[in-house]
């Protein structure tokens, strides 16, 4: 018993049909209860107002953003290393979920900065690199479309992610020293454990990030369920022509 | 390898005038940026280091589609795969000729075109040291992104998008040293992170480039 097994696709959709429905309920619950509880049970901040409340969709949206690109590192890694055609299609699937969450954490980031700062955009190092890694994104997509053979797509994304990976933490660097931004410090550091956010608010952030972990976790199962499933639709297709 | 880059420096040069055409897009660039902008002259010498760079990069972009896809076609990469010279060194090899036929034509050509865009008298040394560093980054980089597009059909504008969004430190630092440089300032910070850059990548990104390209052509 180990974890390869779940590489074998018929192993890993039964799984992953057994764990997506308590997956999308506890999503469900976590990402209501979160935002619920942040717009209409939190108070207004005493200088920010109402507009306080974004932070439950843009915090978590950005944290999934990040991560989305990270297990799409992991999986790349594991398919060129073993080569399990599921850990590419997982990277596949990952992907437009991480652009959507990025394109959120930008559209709310941009919503919030208008009244708060005056501005909808500025060259900030943390907006700047979300642009970045957004510009990543769609470059990643766009060569999993333009490449016919699925196995070298597999192939060239995956070296594309491992060196992007790079190259994003690089610009991540380039853009701080290139600009001292405004965008205020995390609210949230894991590293140190201490917090800027009050109590109030802090309960209902945590909630909404773990819905949104959950959220990206069930929506990554099933669109790698699709993908797998669309191959199997493919091979059978050119099946029957070559029988034909 | 010499060999290998006598051949591509002997094509460049002479079939099909891929080397004059990276020097004419960037003269034409820099001398459409007033137009766009207006001829103030204060105007111009703010801007000058950043329309330079940017110059020099889109210049070294175009470029690139010529580095791989012409072998490709006609079926040198093949050969060159199958040779006993390892695929990394012939791309290391093509991204010097590349940067041999564009580059540095273009770090030599930067101080006239700064002239023309009224470049603070501090800057030139600057401009000429940052250009000279940054160049070799973006031909390597650049054959990342050809090796990894070579085998599509009209793989030019995804190119773009793919090597565009690793050229944003090399342009960052490389841009900022100009900057600081015609401003008086101190460049050599920037300067210094521009040379990691271009020495980690050329150390580096062969082999991403390689690997790439044994893909395309497996």
């Amino acid at each position: 018993m180990s974890l390869w097994e779940y590489a074998n696709p018929v192993k890993f959709l039964g799984l992953s049909a057994r764990v997506q429905p308590y997956l999308w309920a506890a999503a469900a619950i976590c990402v209501v209860v979160g935002l619920v509880w942040g717009f209409f049970a939190t108070p207004d901040d005493f200088r920010q107002g109402s507009t306080v409340k974004i932070i439950y969709l843009h915090v978590p949206a950005a944290l999934m953003a990040i991560n989305a690109w990270f297990m799409m590192l992991v999986a790349s890694l594991i398919w060129l290393i073993r080569r399990h055609h599921v850990s590419a299609l997982a990277a596949k699937a990952a992907a437009p979920v991480g652009i959507t969450m990025t394109v959120i954490a930008l559209v709310t980031g941009a919503i919030w900065g208008q009244p708060m700062w005056g501005t909808w955009w500025a060259w900030d190092p943390r907006l700047t690199s979300f642009l970045i890694l957004f510009l990543f994104y769609l470059g990643y997509i766009a060569l999993w479309e333009a490449v016919d053979d699925p196995d070298t797509a597999a192939d060239l994304t995956s070296v594309l992610c491992l060196v992007g990976s790079v190259f994003a933490v690089l610009s991540r660097y380039a853009v701080k020293f290139w600009n001292q931004g405004l965008h205020q410090g995390t609210s949230v550091p894991v590293a140190t454990g201490g917090r800027t956010v009050s109590d109030v608010f802090f309960y209902p952030l945590v909630i909404s990030m773990v819905g949104f972990g959950l959220l990206f976790l069930a929506l990554v199962l099933y669109r790698t369920g699709t993908e797998i499933r669309l191959r199997r639709a493919r091979a059978l297709l050119a099946r029957s022509k070559k029988e034909a | 390898m010499i060999a290998l880059l006598h051949r591509d420096l002997m094509l460049a040069f002479r079939a099909g005038g891929g080397f004059g055409l990276g020097l004419a897009f960037f003269l034409i660039v820099t001398v459409l940026v007033p137009f766009s902008v207006g001829p103030q002259s204060e105007l111009l010498s703010t801007i000058a280091p950043g329309v330079l760079w940017l110059g020099a990069l889109l210049a070294c972009l175009l470029s690139l589609d010529r580095l791989l896809a012409l072998d490709f076609e006609d079926g040198t990469l093949d050969l060159l795969a199958t040779a006993p010279l390892p695929l990394e060194a012939a791309l290391s090899i093509k991204a010097l000729s590349h940067w041999l036929t564009t580059g540095l034509p273009l770090v030599l050509a930067a101080p006239v075109l700064g002239l023309m865009l009224n470049l603070a008298p501090d800057g030139y040394l600057w401009l000429i040291a940052s250009l000279a560093l940054g160049t070799p980054a973006l031909s390597v980089i650049g054959a990342f992104g050809a090796a990894l597009t070579v085998g599509i059909k009209r793989g030019g504008l995804l190119m773009s998008l793919l090597v565009l969004p690793l050229y944003v430190p090399t342009l960052i630092f490389g841009a900022e040293a100009a900057r600081r440089g015609a401003m008086g300032l101190d460049g050599t910070t920037p300067l210094i992170l521009l040379a990691g850059i271009t020495l980690g990548t050329i150390a580096l990104m062969p082999f991403a480039s390689a690997a790439g390209l044994r893909m395309t052509l497996r």
